[in-house]
């Protein structure tokens, strides 16, 4: 454990939107690490800023402070063309809502090759069609739907659609924004499967951003939580769910709704209020409370949280 | 304690009664039989969820309680009373207006589109007041602003004179509820209230209808596929698949001692119940084609175990308990003995140690 390879670094991160007046800083701050071969779940709830920072990693959003780096090379800024379509190829993005992010006049040979026309990497023709094959058997399509279009296809198989246009492309870092969000129950569990096999597989590393606490704690070895465009909190899956500290934490984890109604019907639900930190003179800072697990934090509230811990 | 109060609503007064409807769609030159014989009876007061995956029907199913079926959509067949009248047989739209908000309301699932942007939130609720409540001008913005703080929007008075794009979306899904409850409705139709919402704002949305229930001594249908919101709110649970109620209910029953393989896979599915590491239950295949007659137990074919009969004759209900029952062969004293998957039984397991530690 002591030796694994950090494959992403996210160094004290800022995105902002807009100029002067208008400005709106939608990401301050934030930093982590994703190690090689993990799942690392980026939970908030909407407009905290967890898509804006798979944006700024994938280079859509620009980054006004701080660096990304990749397998220690600096990703975001100016770059030169290599390294730009390296990237690219390397760091690959599933999108939320499968009946919005697939061209509705493409057909699906086409949308699965996409990233390949972009690179011209595929050599000839006859390759791109095995590889577009390919992809779409690793999802548990048949390779006969290529010729098909998206509106034939139910939301799960459009989600496989997604996840197939991102294999094709060999990527080592997939950054999956909300994948089963829009998707039903049972069909969820089956593109969560698909998810970890492919992980299993094709040695993937997965940055899982999204709301939903209990997909999250499947899946995820470490979690962040993220709260205004800051990262309140980042531990091990489990040492997060057994030692939530930070109040925004807790009242996320409170709010899960599990299936069952008796624990349901009675739960309390903490709420959390940014008042109840008194950072005007006493600003917090980001600290490793315990091995692994990193809160924000100013000292009189780290004296509370090491309590807790105990 | 919990138990008397769903006992006591199942002896009450049946509000509306849903007897063997059928209802179909033109599609395409073809056909499709979207609810196949459904019935339900909803007692006063009580809250009741109907769980199912996109395509089961459930929003089709309570749209025929308000006439709000697509127009190439019709009921052919069954009855739907309510105070008297068979709700099936309606045809003009005069006859929809007495019951539509009046009597029965709705709430939409995504608070982003369901109200009008030109237009400011109190006047969208006084304009239902006026409507429905028979009260005019200065009156009825009163009311308008009581009820905008009855479902928790501070400031109301402040807040009557702004527009939808001025909220955030659990509060216009407050807003939207507020114009459903303004209408002072007996049924509250909420169709997935929280699936557009986060999960802290979630939690919230169904404690305020918890206590509009109350309040207002509302009877809710709650239409969702997410198992957590139903544990929260429901007494009884109804279960679709394929255009059909296959498992019916209280909420203890069907989430402790579920009785229809389709449950129990829907259940099973749940991340909540799966173990790290190994693959998530998931129900293989796809729903059927509702364009096709279908043929004995709809779910069969995706039911490994699915026995012969299931191919061949719908099963009828059978009862487990007076409010409880399932249509499955399985309950049939005839057939084989199938024990529900492991994920069930740990699911008992732990609402066991749970209820320990809980007193």
């Amino acid at each position: 454990m002591n030796k694994r390879e950090k494959l992403l670094e996210v160094k004290n991160l800022k995105v902002e939107f807009g100029k002067k007046n208008n400005k709106f800083v939608a990401i301050n701050d934030v930093s982590f690490n994703i190690y090689k071969g993990e799942t690392f779940g980026l939970v908030g709830e909407s407009g905290s800023g967890k898509t804006t920072i798979g944006r700024a990693i994938i280079r859509i959003n620009p980054v006004s402070g701080g660096e990304i780096l990749y397998n220690g090379k600096p990703i975001s800024g100016k770059i030169d063309d290599d390294l730009d379509k390296e990237i690219t190829k390397k760091i690959q993005m599933i999108f939320q809502d499968p009946m919005a992010s697939l061209n509705e006049r493409a057909k699906v040979d086409y949308i699965v090759s996409e990233g390949l026309y972009n690179l011209k990497n595929y050599g000839s023709e006859e390759n791109r069609k095995k590889i577009v094959e390919q992809a779409l058997l690793e999802v548990g399509l048949l390779p006969e739907f290529a010729s098909r279009f998206p509106h034939e296809f139910s939301g799960g198989q459009r989600q496989r659609i997604g996840i197939a246009r991102v294999l094709v492309m060999e990527p080592e870092l997939v950054i999956a924004d909300e994948p089963i969000s829009a998707l039903d129950v049972s069909i969820r569990a089956q593109v969560i499967n698909l998810l970890s096999d492919l992980q299993e597989k094709k040695g993937l590393t997965y940055l899982f951003i999204a709301h939903d606490l209990s997909v999250v704690r499947f899946i995820s070895d470490r979690i962040a939580v993220i709260h205004k465009g800051k990262i309140v909190e980042l531990a091990e899956t489990e040492k997060l769910f057994a030692n939530p500290l930070h109040p925004y934490t807790r009242s996320l984890l409170s709010a899960i709704p599990t299936p069952n109604p008796r624990l349901e019907k009675n739960k309390k639900i903490e709420i959390y209020d940014p008042s109840c930190h008194k950072y005007e003179d006493n600003p917090p800072s980001w600290v490793e409370i315990e091995p692994e697990h990193f809160i924000l934090a100013n000292e009189i509230e780290l004296e509370q949280y090491k309590r807790m811990i105990k | 304690m919990k138990h008397k109060a769903t006992e006591e609503i199942l002896n009450g007064e049946i509000v509306l009664s849903v007897d063997e409807i059928v209802i179909k769609f033109n599609l395409r030159g073809k056909e499709l039989t979207a609810i196949r014989g459904a019935s339900l009876d909803l007692h006063k007061g009580e809250s009741l969820a109907i769980v199912g995956e996109s395509g089961s029907g459930k929003s089709v199913f309570t749209k025929s309680f308000m006439g709000l079926l697509d127009s190439n959509g019709r009921i052919e067949s069954g009855t739907i009373m309510y105070k008297g009248d068979n709700l099936a047989k309606f045809k003009t739209e005069d006859d929809w207006i007495k019951i539509r908000g009046k009597e029965i309301a709705m709430v939409f699932q995504d608070p982003m589109t369901s109200l009008n942007p030109l237009k400011t939130i109190g006047k969208q609720v006084q304009e239902s007041i006026e409507l429905h409540q028979n009260l005019k001008g200065e009156e009825a913005k009163k009311l308008a602003i009581d009820i905008l703080s009855d479902v928790g929007i501070s400031d109301s008075e402040k807040r009557f004179k702004q527009y939808p794009h001025e909220f955030s979306g659990g509060m216009r899904q407050r807003v939207v509820i507020a114009i459903a409850v303004a209408c002072n409705p007996n049924i509250l139709i909420c169709d997935e209230p929280t699936t557009a919402l986060d999960v802290t704002i979630q939690a919230q949305i169904l404690q305020l209808l918890k206590n509009l229930q109350k309040k207002y001594d509302l009877t809710i249908i709650y239409i969702t596929h997410d198992l957590g919101v139903v544990a929260n709110v429901a007494d009884r649970i109804a279960v679709m698949y394929a255009g059909d109620i296959i498992e019916l209910g209280t909420a203890d029953e069907v989430f402790f001692d579920p009785k229809h393989p389709y449950t129990w896979a829907l259940l099973s599915s749940l991340p909540q119940l799966g173990i790290k590491g190994e693959p998530l239950y998931s129900i293989k295949g796809t729903p059927p084609n509702l364009f096709k007659e279908i043929v004995g137990d709809a779910f069969a074919p995706r039911n490994p175990k699915a026995l012969k009969i299931d191919f061949v004759k719908r099963p009828p209900y059978f009862e487990v308990t007076p409010t409880h029952k399932a249509r499955t062969w399985l309950l049939d004293p005839r057939s084989p003995k199938i024990e529900p998957p492991a994920m069930i039984l740990k699911m008992r397991e732990m609402d066991e140690k749970w209820g320990v530690s809980n007193e």
